[in-house]
């Protein structure tokens, strides 16, 4: 009965989750500028999103900062995440550790605010960032998405045997050498999907963007974002489609290649058992 | 106590550990070890969970910095030189294999740390993987081994680099039941083929006294007694080292009379008292001392033994019947229960039923008196 | 992992320093970064709420004055005096808590048997079903809430089927009000309530579901008095990744809510880029702080403890 219930629930679920992103992308073939009533099929919305230069532009933008900021955030949260996880009960773990998590939940708005307000005193005191564009953007793109890589990064590093770890340094490998030599490949999965997770982040992300942007920085989601103010369109229901599309397309090829690796792993296993 | 000594050839030390201590957050792990590991010899560390066996070969690696004490070797002491420079190396209990190379990079990896060229590692990891008969899986990763073979590939990796001191870590802790015993030789040949010195954790004493020359029994992070497995079963030195080792069947009990050839104890509720062979070493006097009796060192009988010493009577409380020898519990005088094992010799039932009253005896010389 | 080559005196200087050296380097690095770009600003933050606006750049006073060689420094707190005397401000923080509170009840009745079914399905579509639930969270957040203006406007699809059906005869009026930011909250937000709950039921053993099952509890029992307590973790933890966030949503209540849905991430951001009032924009954040903190701290040893487990 329960078991009935629950599986009924995540089909309505499901279903609340998806239906709304199925109505933009059949909608965003729809002939009609009133995208709420259908008037026939045309791609024509898709021709005009590629005129849009302003749009394009942003996209531009946006990829770049996601780029650098999830390769930054890359960095910086497999450091904290492994001073966190091997050095344990340092000094000022207990700060490092909240400054990681925190921003997980921190409201956007106080983020963007903040660091709007950080960039705003740095360049008063030490006349650096002199303006604010890319560059801050990045810079806070790189701090909230380091937390994100942090967590992703960490529950690897917390669930590896660390005596492979040990059995390298007994090898006579420098601690150094074994970061580089074991546990990095070790964690490269992991490394992957935090970047992934980082550059969809900073692709998505328009408070703190708003807040840290200046003249001629405007990314992606402003760009949408001030359309969408206005009211919906088939440009933007057209820009969802491509990038609904995009992402399922990727999230459903490494899925696969996922499998394909563990059926692999599965089929080694089998062999060895079998002699 | 009789100490025989181990057959290795000359005792020359090479490791010796000199007042080791270790303490973590206040807890002491290991206090004040005082050890000799001798060239060629394999030397177990054997106690309960907890007992400070682990921190101590894990000091030996050079992962935990002792908070007092020194480690020599060869007379030097490197207690803190940090693992990566250590000419000793590990075998792990979970293997530690890196999943990531394969079984010859897995080997090669310690030769490469001392940059040989390739050739020298080719012809060293060759020689390993024949070592250990695992020429055929070279290219394999550890995600394709079995257990044994796993256990394998961690010994050839630990041996590849010829250490002075191999260093094994519950070694047959991640293998099967039925696989241990065949390893446990192998292992034992192997290491005795390389004759590098090894000391090796273990909680399990059947493992310690197949494999090692030399026994230390540690508990609460003092090591209690070192021997051979022999000395350590037959003639423990206190009551903890007696019970953790095999069963044993202990009477508490005083000195009656102390002379240097014979003692007698005379237990309370004990039928007739305790007469040892031998002369024992102590402060003298009408003393407490315990005395213990391994249950295949007692015989049961249903008739009155005739001796004046060394008998008790009981009910049988409980058996058990495991087919090459049978258990026993018998519920003494006193209320206290004796264990004896009996070989069955004769095809047959258990000679004696449950309920019936017998008579334990034992010999003068099949008791070891306990002082602490 | 290296520090950049020292060119440089400063650099020579810098890396010269005991707390950059070896381990300690590997620490200061992602350690200094936080504490510059996450900690820092929040004391900014606090220091400008105490300033007041100013016709400048940028648009607020100094604390610190110097006056006769003597550093003076004057905290204004009529900024926190605004927000209490204008019942505006008030009534947002409560109106976000109320919407926030009963989004996060919304989705953990929807999330918790979503998540449970997840968790008993087979191992191969257990995956597939774990990807479907995160995949809408990669895609666009912001284009899945104008999702929702397409579907809840009064000639949107939903009303647009009704009439057609000849159910209503005018438009239900959905858009703009609170009822969509709520639908808007559930929409975004329900996936991170499923993950935390999913992991934690993952980690449950199953044989105590059977043993309280063999004992002769019924399912409903069994749920409530084995599953339920064992997975009070991961409910922690998915209403913390829900709450917090929602207190302060800015993209929600701007397009769904309508002019009187009052949240206070929708008032900073007026208070900040409409009015350029920066020194009230930064107490309302404060205060905003004031009140998650706790929640925060909450979240945070919720995951800590998980992590280490």
């Amino acid at each position: 009965m329960r078991f009935k219930f629950s599986n009924l629930m995540l089909g309505l679920g499901l279903a609340f989750l998806y239906i709304p992103m199925l109505i933009l992308i059949i909608y965003s073939f729809n002939e009609s500028r009133l995208v709420t009533v259908w008037a026939g099929f045309s791609t024509k919305w898709y021709a005009s999103l590629l005129e849009n230069e302003k749009l394009l532009e942003a996209v531009g933008k946006s990829l770049q900062i996601a780029f650098f900021s999830a390769t930054g955030a890359v960095v910086l949260g497999t450091l904290a995440a492994f001073v966190l996880a091997r050095f344990k009960g340092f000094k000022g773990s207990t700060l490092l550790r909240g400054m990681l998590t925190a921003p997980l939940v921190m409201p956007e708005v106080i983020t963007g605010l903040s660091l709007l307000l950080l960039f705003v005193a740095m360049a008063q005191a030490i006349g650096w960032p002199e303006q604010r564009g890319m560059l801050t953007i990045w810079l806070a793109h790189t701090t909230f998405c380091t937390a994100y890589v942090a967590v992703v990064v960490g529950s690897r590093l917390t669930e590896m045997d660390m005596s492979v770890e040990e059995a390298a340094q007994d090898l006579g490998a420098t601690p150094v050498k074994v970061f580089f030599n074991i546990t990095l490949p070790i964690i490269a999965p992991a490394l992957i999907s935090g970047w992934l997770l980082a550059f969809t982040l900073s692709l998505d992300d328009l408070v703190i963007a708003s807040f840290v942007s200046g003249p001629g920085s405007t990314t992606l989601p402003m760009v949408v974002f001030s359309s969408v103010r206005l009211g919906v369109s088939p440009e933007i229901n057209a820009l969802a489609a491509i990038i609904i599309g995009i992402v399922s397309l990727l999230v459903f090829a490494s899925w696969f290649y996922a499998r394909r690796v563990e059926r692999a792993r599965l089929k080694d296993i089998q062999a060895m058992k079998n002699g | 106590m009789t100490l025989k000594h181990i057959s290795t050839g000359p005792s020359e030390v090479l490791v010796e550990l000199e007042a080791l201590s270790k303490s973590f957050d206040g807890h002491v792990a290991v206090r004040g070890v005082n050890l000799q590991f001798y060239q060629g010899e394999i030397f177990a560390l054997l106690g309960g969970s907890g007992c400070g066996k682990s921190t101590l070969l894990r000091m030996l690696a050079g992962f935990e910095k002792p908070s007092g004490g020194r480690i020599l070797l060869n007379g030097q002491d490197i207690a803190h030189i940090p693992p990566y420079k250590r000419p000793f190396n590990m075998m792990f209990q979970s293997y530690a294999l890196f999943p990531h190379m394969t079984v010859e990079q897995n080997i090669a990896y310690g030769l490469k740390q001392d940059k040989l060229s390739k050739t020298e590692i080719d012809k060293t990891v060759t020689e390993m993987l024949k070592l250990v008969h695992m020429e055929a899986y070279r290219t394999r990763k550890p995600s394709q081994l079995s257990g044994g073979q796993r256990q394998r590939v961690a010994l050839a990796r630990s041996l590849a680099k010829h250490p002075k001191l191999l260093l094994l870590d519950e070694p047959m802790g991640a293998l099967d039941k039925k696989l241990r015993g065949e390893m446990q030789l192998e292992l034992v040949d192997i290491i005795k083929q390389v004759g590098v010195t090894c000391v090796m954790v273990t909680h399990d004493q059947e493992e310690a006294m197949t494999m090692a020359d030399r026994i230390g029994v540690m508990n609460a992070g003092e090591i209690l007694q070192i021997g051979s497995p022999h000395d350590i079963y037959e003639y423990p030195n206190c009551r903890y080292v007696a019970d953790f080792i095999g069963e044993v069947n202990l009477f508490e009990g005083r000195i009656l009379e102390e002379e240097p050839a014979y003692v007698i104890i005379e237990v309370p509720n004990l039928e007739r008292p305790i007469y040892i062979d031998h002369g024992i070493s102590g402060p003298g006097g009408t003393r407490p001392v315990g005395v213990a009796v391994r249950p295949e060192k007692m015989r049961m009988s249903a008739e009155q033994p005739d001796e004046q010493y060394n008998w008790g009577k009981g009910i049988i409380d409980d058996l058990a019947y495991l087919g090459q020898h049978s258990i026993y519990h018998v519920k003494m005088s006193d209320g206290k229960f004796v264990q004896i094992t009996q070989t069955n010799d004769k095809r047959r039932e258990t000679p004696f039923e449950l309920e019936q009253e017998i008579f334990l005896s034992w010999n003068p010389d099949a008791c070891v008196v306990l002082e602490k | 992992m290296k520090l950049p080559e020292p060119k440089h005196p400063f650099w020579q200087r810098l890396s010269a320093l005991p707390f950059l050296q070896g381990r300690n380097g590997v620490i200061a690095l992602p350690y200094l970064w936080l504490l510059l770009f996450f900690l820092v600003p929040f004391i900014i933050v606090l220091k400008i709420s105490f300033a007041e606006t100013e016709i400048a750049i940028p648009p607020y006073t100094d604390l610190m004055t110097v006056e006769d060689g003597h550093v003076q420094i004057d905290l204004n707190f009529n900024n926190y005096g605004y927000l209490f005397s204008d019942d505006l401000y008030l009534k947002s923080y409560l109106s976000s808590i109320r919407i926030a509170l009963v989004s996060t009840f919304i989705c953990l009745l929807v999330g918790y048997p979503m998540a449970l079914a997840i968790s008993r399905a087979k191992p191969s579509t257990r995956n597939v079903l774990l990807l479907l639930v995160i995949l809408p969270s990669w895609t666009s957040f912001l284009i899945r809430i104008y999702a929702w203006i397409g579907i809840l406007k009064p000639n949107g699809y939903i009303n647009n089927a009704l009439m057609g059906m000849g159910l209503i005869d005018e438009p239900i009026i959905m858009l703009h009000t609170d009822f969509a930011v709520y639908v808007g909250i559930v929409y975004a937000y329900l996936p991170f309530m499923i993950l935390p709950l999913y992991a934690n039921m993952m980690k449950l053993d199953h044989s105590l579901v059977e043993a309280s099952a063999d004992l002769g509890a019924s399912p409903i029992r069994t749920l409530f008095s084995v599953i339920v307590p064992l997975t009070k973790a991961g409910i922690l933890a998915g209403c913390m990744l829900v709450f917090i966030p929602a207190v302060g949503e800015f993209v929600i209540p701007e397009l769904l809510g309508g002019p009187e849905t009052l949240m206070i991430g929708k008032i900073l951001w007026q208070e900040f880029f409409n009015n350029r009032d920066w020194p009230v924009a930064s107490a309302v954040a404060i205060i905003m702080l004031m009140i998650l903190i706790l929640p925060i701290m909450w979240f945070d040893r919720v995951q800590n403890k998980q992590q280490e487990a």
